[in-house]
C-alpha cells in the first residue's frame, strides 16, 4: 500500500496535525509520501522529510497554492491519486476545505475526522458531536481520509526522506486570494498546547479576559473559548473549541464559566484532566471534570494564579 | 439572481443523543427534529440577499424522507419561495448528496449554491465542497461574510489562524459558518404563507442519480465514559490536586 499525506504547514514549519496524520498512516501500514504544496516552502519540505517514517517528500512551489486554494489543491492532487491507496490529511480548517472536494473529483466518499484505524479499510469516528463513535467501513478504491489529531500521537524526527519536486498542476483562476488576517499571540496555538485555559460568557467581557491570560502566562499555556464568548466578541473566532469550532485534547483543560454544553464538549472532552470553576453548582461541564470548584471566577482565577 | 439553498433535518441540537443498544445507530424514533442550525444561517443569507434587492428567488432542497417536507416549510416561512424534496428512505451520505444537489443546479441554473458548512448528525462538512468539485465552481467553505459584485463574490471565510479573504467568480457554492448571521424566527403568518408555496417532491432515479451509501456502518458505540470527579473546596486544594495528584502543573 501506498499512502499520501498532505501536510499543513506555514512555508517553514509544519502545523500540528500534520505528524500526528503521519501516525494514522503509519497504523494503516505501507510507504508514507508526504506532499507539502504551498508557495515558498522549500523549508516545510525539509522538516517533513525529517518526519520518522516518512519515505518520500513532494514539494509543489507555486503561488497558485497560497492560503491553500481547495479548487488547486485538489487538482493537484487529483494528478498524482492513482498511485496511492491512500490519501490523509489533517481534519483541520485545512484539511477540511479542500479534502471533500479531492474525493469528489475522484469519485470518492471521504472518512471524516477518524479517530482510529481498525483495518485498512475500517475505521472509527465520532458522529453526533461526539456523544457516539462510529466504525465504519469503505468500499471505495482510494480511501480519502481526514484525521482527528487528538486520536494520535504525533509522529516524531528521525526520518531521511528524499524530497522531490512536483510540477504544478493547473492554475484553475476560480478564485483569487486577497489576504489572511492571522491573530497574533506569543502563547502556543491551541491544537498545540500542553495546557489550555478557555473562557466563556461567565467571562463577561473581552476586557475581563486578560485575567485568564495572566493565568496562561503563568502555565504558559493557550487561551481557548466557548462559542457564546467569541459570539459576545469577547475573544476572536479561531479561540473557539468545540463541534464546529477547534478539537482538542490538551494534557490540562482549565474551563472558567463556561456551563459545558455538548457543543463544547465535543471539542475538548478527550482531554487529559480537566479542571473547571464555575459559580452554579449544577453545571453540566463538572460531569467531565476531574476537579471541579464552585466558586466567582473573578475570586477564583486570581487566587489560581497568584498560588502559581 | 436565483438562488439554491440546501436544507437538512437533523436531531434537534439541543437533544442528548442516545446510542441504540444494538449498536445499529442512534436513537430517532420520537426524537425532536429541526433544520441543521448551519442550514438555517443558509436559509437567513438568501433571504437578507433577497430583502436587498441581489437575490431574484430562493429555491430550498433537502434530500430525506417525507418527513423533510416540514423542514422545508420552516424554510419557506423564513422567506424561501418554494421547495424540492428528493425522496430517500435509506441514509444518504455526502457524495450522494453533492451528486443530488448538482442534477437539481443543472435544471434549475442557480447563480448561487448556499449550503451549511457542516450537518450536526454525521458531522461530515463534505457536502458543499463536494458539490462546487462536480460542478467545476469555486467554492467558499465555513463563510462568515459574503458581498455579491457582478459577476464574482468577495468573501470572507473562517480558517484556523483567523480569517481569510477571497475573490471568487460566479456560479459558486459557498458553505456557511456560524458567525455569518443570526436566523429569524418564523411567524405564524409566514407559517400559514408558506403552507402555500409550491413544494415539488422527486426521485433520485428521475434525476439519475445513485445514491447508494459508500461507507458500511459496522457498529455506532458510546464513547468512553470519563471517570467521575471531585469537587475542590477552593483554589488552594485545586492547586494541590493538580500538583501532587494529577501531577499536570
Ligand atoms: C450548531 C451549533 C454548534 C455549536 N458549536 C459550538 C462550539 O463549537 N463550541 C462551543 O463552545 N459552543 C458551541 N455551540 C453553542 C453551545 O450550544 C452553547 O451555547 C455554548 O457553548 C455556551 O457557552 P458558555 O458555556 O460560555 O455560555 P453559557 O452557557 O451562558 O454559560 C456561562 C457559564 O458561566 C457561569 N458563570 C457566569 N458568571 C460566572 C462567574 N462570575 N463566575 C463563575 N462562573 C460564572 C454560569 O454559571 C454558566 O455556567 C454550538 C451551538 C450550536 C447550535
Ligand atoms: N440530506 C440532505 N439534504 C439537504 N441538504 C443536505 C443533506 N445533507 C447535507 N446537506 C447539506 O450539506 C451541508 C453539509 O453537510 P455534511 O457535509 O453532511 O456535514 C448541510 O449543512 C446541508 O446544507
Amino acid at each position: 500500500m501506498a499512502i499520501l499525506v498532505i501536510a499543513e504547514h506555514d512555508g517553514k514549519q509544519l502545523k500540528p496535525g500534520t505528524t500526528n496524520t503521519v501516525t494514522a498512516a503509519a497504523k494503516i501500514g505501507g510507504d508514507i509520501t508526504v506532499l507539502v504544496a504551498g508557495t515558498g516552502c522549500a523549508e516545510a519540505a525539509q522538516v517533513a522529510a525529517k518526519i520518522a517514517g516518512v519515505q518520500k517528500v513532494l514539494l509543489a512551489d507555486s503561488a497558485q497554492y497560497a492560503g491553500g486554494a481547495a479548487e488547486n489543491l485538489a487538482a493537484l492532487v487529483q494528478g498524482i491519486a492513482a498511485q496511492y491507496s491512500h490519501i490523509l490529511a489533517p481534519a483541520t480548517g485545512y484539511g477540511k476545505n479542500f479534502m471533500p472536494r479531492l474525493a469528489a473529483l475522484l469519485d470518492v466518499q471521504q472518512i471524516s475526522d477518524i479517530s482510529a484505524v481498525v483495518s485498512p479499510d475500517t475505521f472509527v469516528r465520532p458522529i453526533y458531536a461526539g456523544n457516539a463513535m462510529a466504525t465504519v467501513q469503505s468500499v471505495d478504491k482510494v480511501k480519502v481520509i481526514t484525521v482527528r489529531a487528538t486520536g494520535f500521537d504525533a509522529a516524531g524526527e528521525g526520518g531521511s526522506a528524499v524530497v522531490e519536486n512536483l510540477a504544478a498542476g493547473a492554475d484553475t483562476g476560480l478564485t483569487t486570494f486577497k489576504s489572511q488576517e492571522l491573530s497574533k499571540s506569543d502563547r502556543p496555538e491551541l491544537t498545540a498546547a500542553r495546557i489550555i485555559v478557555s473562557g466563556g460568557r461567565g467571562m463577561g467581557s473581552g476586557d475581563n479576559f486578560k485575567i485568564l491570560e495572566a493565568l496562561a502566562d503563568k502555565l504558559g499555556a493557550a487561551v481557548g473559548a466557548s462559542r457564546a464568548a467569541v459570539d459576545s466578541g469577547f475573544v476572536p473566532n479561531d479561540y473557539q473549541v468545540g463541534q464546529t469550532g477547534k478539537i482538542v485534547a490538551p494534557e490540562l483543560y482549565i474551563a472558567v464559566g463556561i456551563s459545558g454544553a455538548i457543543q463544547h464538549l465535543a471539542g475538548m472532552k478527550d482531554s487529559k484532566v480537566i479542571i473547571a470553576i464555575n459559580k452554579d453548582p449544577e453545571a453540566p461541564i463538572f460531569a467531565v471534570a476531574d476537579y471541579w470548584l464552585v466558586e466567582d471566577l473573578f475570586k477564583a482565577v486570581p487566587e489560581f494564579t497568584a498560588a502559581l | 439572481m436565483k438562488v439554491l439553498v440546501t436544507v437538512k433535518r437533523v436531531i434537534d441540537p439541543y437533544v442528548k443523543v442516545r446510542v441504540k443498544s444494538d449498536g445499529s445507530g442512534v436513537e430517532t424514533a420520537n426524537v425532536k427534529m429541526a433544520m441543521n442550525p448551519f442550514c438555517e444561517i443558509a436559509v437567513e443569507q438568501a433571504v437578507r440577499m433577497k430583502e436587498a434587492g441581489t437575490v431574484t428567488e430562493i429555491v430550498v432542497l433537502s434530500i430525506g424522507t417525507t418527513q423533510s417536507q416540514e423542514t422545508l416549510r420552516t424554510a419557506m416561512a423564513m422567506g424561501a419561495d418554494r421547495g424540492i424534496l428528493v425522496e430517500v428512505a435509506g441514509e444518504v451520505q455526502p457524495l450522494a448528496v453533492a451528486k443530488v444537489v448538482k442534477a437539481i443546479v443543472d435544471k434549475e441554473q442557480p447563480g448561487l449554491v448556499i449550503m451549511g458548512k457542516q450537518a450536526i448528525d454525521d458531522d461530515s462538512n463534505q457536502c458543499g465542497q463536494m458539490t462546487a468539485a462536480l460542478l467545476g465552481w469555486p467554492q467558499s467553505a465555513f463563510t462568515s461574510e459574503i458581498a455579491i459584485n457582478g459577476a464574482s463574490a468577495d468573501v470572507t471565510r473562517e480558517i484556523d489562524g483567523g480569517l481569510e479573504k477571497l475573490t471568487i467568480k460566479l456560479p459558486a457554492v459557498v458553505t456557511t459558518d456560524l458567525r455569518l448571521n443570526e436566523p429569524r424566527y418564523v411567524t405564524l403568518p409566514n407559517i400559514m404563507k408558506a403552507k402555500k408555496k409550491p413544494l415539488e417532491v422527486l426521485k433520485p432515479e428521475a434525476l439519475g442519480v445513485d445514491v447508494a451509501p459508500r461507507l458500511k456502518t459496522l457498529k455506532v458505540e458510546e464513547p468512553a465514559k470519563r471517570s467521575a470527579g471531585v469537587k475542590v473546596a477552593d483554589v488552594a486544594e485545586l492547586v494541590g490536586k493538580l500538583k501532587n495528584e494529577a501531577r499536570v502543573i
